[in-house]
Formats: C-alpha cells, sequence, structure tokens
C-alpha cells in the first residue's frame, strides 16, 4: 500500500531535499519505522531517544492527529497522505 | 449595540465596508470599539497593521524593541527606507496614523516578558502573535489564555506558513494543546538563518488581520480548531484538524501553569552564547593577521553553497555546511589548526563543539563571522 508522506522545508535536508517520500506501510508506526531505514537524518530530528515522535512534531493522517487517532497502530488505506508538521516560529524580525 | 458613533470623514472612509450587510454600521462601529494588541511589528505585524488601521479598528497597540534595518524592507511594508535606524513601534505608528488618523496606536517599545505580558495584553481585545522565536510565542500563548482573550497565530518559514486562532475560551486548542513543548535551540533554524519569500509574511499576516476583523465583528466562521497551511511554491493551502488536549498543562481540565513562567528557560536556551572556551575562539583581527604568516590555520566555511555566491573570506580552504559535517569529518585533518566561520558565528560555533566533542583541539570560530569580518577587516566584502 503506497503512502506518501510530506516533508516540511524545514527538515527536506534530512530527506535528501524531498518535499514527499512514498513508502508502502500498512499502519503509522510501519511507516515510521519505513521512514527511519530509508532516512536516518530525519528520524534523529522527529523522534526523541526514547524512539517516541518529540512533541513539538506533530503527524497527520489525512487531516487528523494521530493523537486523536490510535497513534502509531492507526491503520493506512493506500493512498493516504501523511503530513509531517513540525512547529515553526519565524515571524520574520 | 455599540455605543460609538461614526463621523461623516468616517462614514465616507469606511463606506464599502458600511455598504455590505455583513459587516454595515453595526460591525463597523464594533471595529471601532474593538482593540487589538500587535506581539512584533515585523514580517508578519507590518500588514496586519497596516489593514487593521485602514480597516479602523479603534485602538491598535504595538510591541517590539527593534529597529528598523535595510534588510528588514524586502518584507516589513509598514517600515519605508526613511525610517531606517528608527525604532520599528514609533515608524510603525507614524505610517498608520498617517494611513488612517481617526485610530489610536498606542506603541511599547519593549520586549515581552512574563513581568510585563498580562499587563501589556490587558486592555486589549485580541492579541495578535507576530513574533519570531518560541519562548515569545509560548509566552504570549499562556498569557492570552490566562486572561481568557483570542490569540491569533501566525507563523513563517522559507516558503511555508501556518495560521490558526487560539480561543480555548471559545471551545478551541491553545498553541500548547497542538506542540507541549518547543524543539531544542538550533534545531529548527530561524528566519534570519533560514531566509524567507518576502510576500510570504504578507499572505499570513492578512489571513491573520482578517481573522482578527472576523473576532472583532463577530462574522464568519474563525479559525478556530484549524490549522491553515500554506505553501507557496506550491501555491497550495489546506487545512489540519486542531483539538483541545485535556491534558493540556495551560487549558485542560486541570491546568498545572496557573502563572507565567520563565520562557527563556522553558525552551532551553542558555542565558550565555555557546558555551564552548576562550582557546577556541578567534577574533577577525587575530584572524586576518594569522592568514598572512606561514603557519596560516585551514579556513573552513560552514555555510551553504548559495552563501558563497553573496561573499566569502578570501582564503577559504574548504566548504562544508554545518549539516553535513557530521558525516564529513574524515575530510578534516585533526592536527592542523583550523578556523571555522559562517555568517555570524552561531553555526561555526555549532561546528567548533561538534568537532571539539569528537577530538579536534586545533579549532577556533570566528567571532561574528562574515558580518564581522567585513566591520573589522575587510569592508569589500558584502553583509548579508
Amino acid at each position: 500500500m503506497a503512502i506518501t508522506i510530506s516533508i516540511p522545508t524545514a527538515l527536506r535536508q534530512y530527506a535528501g531535499g524531498n518535499a514527499q517520500v512514498s513508502l508502502e506501510a500498512d499502519s503509522v508506526g510501519a511507516l515510521l519505522r519505513g521512514l527511519a531505514e530509508l532516512h536516518p537524518g530525519l528520524a534523529r530530528q522527529i523522534f526523541g531517544d526514547d524512539g517516541q515522535l518529540r512533541s513539538f512534531v506533530n503527524l497527520y493522517v489525512g487531516d487528523e492527529d494521530i493523537r486523536y487517532l490510535q497513534g502509531e497502530a492507526t491503520p493506512l488505506r493506500d493512498g493516504e497522505h501523511v503530513s509531517i508538521i513540525p512547529a515553526i516560529a519565524g515571524g520574520s524580525r | 449595540m455599540s455605543r460609538v458613533t461614526l463621523s461623516h470623514d468616517e462614514i465616507a472612509r469606511y463606506s464599502r465596508h458600511l455598504i455590505m450587510p455583513e459587516v454595515g454600521m453595526e460591525g463597523q462601529r464594533r471595529l471601532k470599539q474593538g482593540s487589538v494588541l500587535l506581539i512584533g511589528t515585523g514580517g508578519l505585524g507590518s500588514p496586519l497593521a497596516l489593514y487593521l488601521a485602514a480597516a479602523g479598528v479603534g485602538h491598535i497597540g504595538l510591541v517590539d524593541f527593534d529597529v528598523v534595518d535595510a534588510s528588514n524592507l524586502q518584507r516589513q511594508i509598514v517600515h519605508g527606507t526613511s525610517t531606517v535606524g528608527m525604532a520599528k513601534t514609533e515608524s510603525a505608528r507614524r505610517r498608520l496614523q498617517d494611513l488612517n488618523p481617526h485610530i489610536e496606536v498606542t506603541i511599547y517599545e519593549t520586549q515581552i516578558t512574563s513581568a510585563n505580558a498580562l499587563e501589556l495584553m490587558q486592555p486589549y481585545d485580541v492579541i495578535v502573535d507576530g513574533t519570531d522565536n518560541f519562548p515569545t510565542r509560548y509566552l504570549t500563548n499562556d498569557a492570552a489564555v490566562l486572561l481568557g482573550k483570542p490569540n491569533v497565530y501566525g507563523s513563517i518559514f522559507r516558503f511555508e506558513g501556518q495560521a490558526t486562532v487560539f480561543a480555548p475560551q471559545q471551545g478551541g486548542p491553545c498553541y500548547r494543546c497542538l506542540y507541549p513543548e518547543p524543539p531544542p535551540p538550533g534545531l529548527v533554524p530561524s528566519c534570519a538563518e533560514g531566509g524567507v519569500l518576502g510576500v510570504l509574511p504578507g499572505v499570513i499576516g492578512t489571513i491573520q488581520a482578517t481573522e482578527a476583523i472576523k473576532l472583532l465583528t463577530g462574522i464568519g466562521e474563525p479559525l478556530i480548531g484549524r490549522l491553515l497551511l500554506y505553501d507557496a511554491l506550491a501555491m497550495h493551502f489546506r487545512e489540519l484538524k486542531l483539538r483541545r488536549n485535556p491534558a493540556c498543562p495551560v487549558c485542560g481540565e486541570d491546568p498545572t501553569v496557573s502563572e507565567l513562567i520563565d520562557y527563556v528557560q522553558f525552551c532551553g536556551i542558555a542565558p550565555e552564547a555557546p558555551q564552548i572556551g576562550a582557546q577556541y575562539v578567534i577574533t577577525p583581527t587575530e584572524l586576518a593577521a594569522w592568514l598572512e604568516r606561514d603557519d596560516r590555520p585551514f579556513l573552513l566555511d560552514v555555510r551553504n553553497p548559495y552563501e558563497v555566491a553573496i561573499a566569502n573570506i578570501p582564503g577559504t580552504d574548504k566548504l562544508i555546511p554545518v549539516d553535513q559535517l557530521p558525516e564529513r569529518i574524515h575530510e578534516l585533518d585533526s592536527a592542523r589548526e583550523i578556523v571555522v566561520y559562517c555568517r555570524s558565528g552561531v553555526r561555526s560555533g555549532r561546528a567548533v563543539e561538534l568537532l571539539v566533542q569528537v577530538g579536534f583541539r586545533k579549532v577556533k570560530n570566528l567571532e561574528g563571522g562574515v558580518l564581522r569580518w567585513s566591520d573589522e577587516v575587510d569592508p569589500s566584502v558584502a553583509k548579508y
């Protein structure tokens, strides 16, 4: 099942400059493991030492935050769109 | 029914609002009676201040402690060439009063802090967050939640923007529901490091202004519980659902934050500059003299390749962008004296810390980077 993940500008440098990555996965957890394998540098940015998503990074399946779905157990359907949304602070001083 | 009245001059000025039934006389009176506090008069604050003033928001407060710099004018359109060097609050006040003399503009030339935030915000109906750093964003959020005021949020990075309205008093989430904790310093680059498309804050700031006007007039569907994402390169808008977190430390069912805290500490930012010892730094003048000698050091640039096209220090031996350094350390010789530089000395400071951690001892950070090199050694090198 092909899943598309959007990589935000701030993290693209850790994903080979890609704005999107496509992976085969049937759950959010499997997708994250696949992503970590493909781009270890990106994984270091979005996961803490405990292996959990860091608290300034949110993951959305479609328009829903996985915290309000089933977290990493959230099932993914073919063609589903997953977005990584980190906190950004810029207001341009 | 609002009690304020509109003069004939004001009726003429706001006629395009007045002839729309959704705003009309009642909506315009609400705008006149309304007040908005803008935290920051930079990229987001510029279009915000201009449109809120033009719309006839009766009282606008501006908080900023910065002065107008030439590099601001690419996006901070409330300021101008004639006000470079002036306090941003005063520069903006002049422009706003010229645009609309019927409104009141109060300026606070100060940094918003835990000590003054509640007092600054108290007189205003709506708070607008146009700041540029995490400590101020958490401070603005917490103070607005404690005071029960809506916080119109916007933030930008390079080509991307986010906007929403945080209003727990209307059932929506707050910033901490979305992101309980900030990223550690240095992980997410700032606009000064990362750059920003000049028109981007225009789009996001104008969305914030729209939301502030809707909140004051009570029309439309506010952007509460929804995070609007904008990608200027793809020219794509998306919306994500935001939910209130019942366990939120500020607006949750059992809040643990009941007063403002030390947000600089909360964001993990050390009060002092990079923690590297004096033996690992060098001034531009010292480096210039050293480069003339036979024992000249190896000069390492850790900026991005596109920055080299703007300006660089003659005699640079190698370019390794700081993010690639961990994988490319083997390209450096730890037996040689190495001086590392970047634009301002921040990234090269991180590079030196990393090199020291892995065992390099003869490595030094050029203090102030290209900027100070231009000031103190070679003014022909452009500052950017």
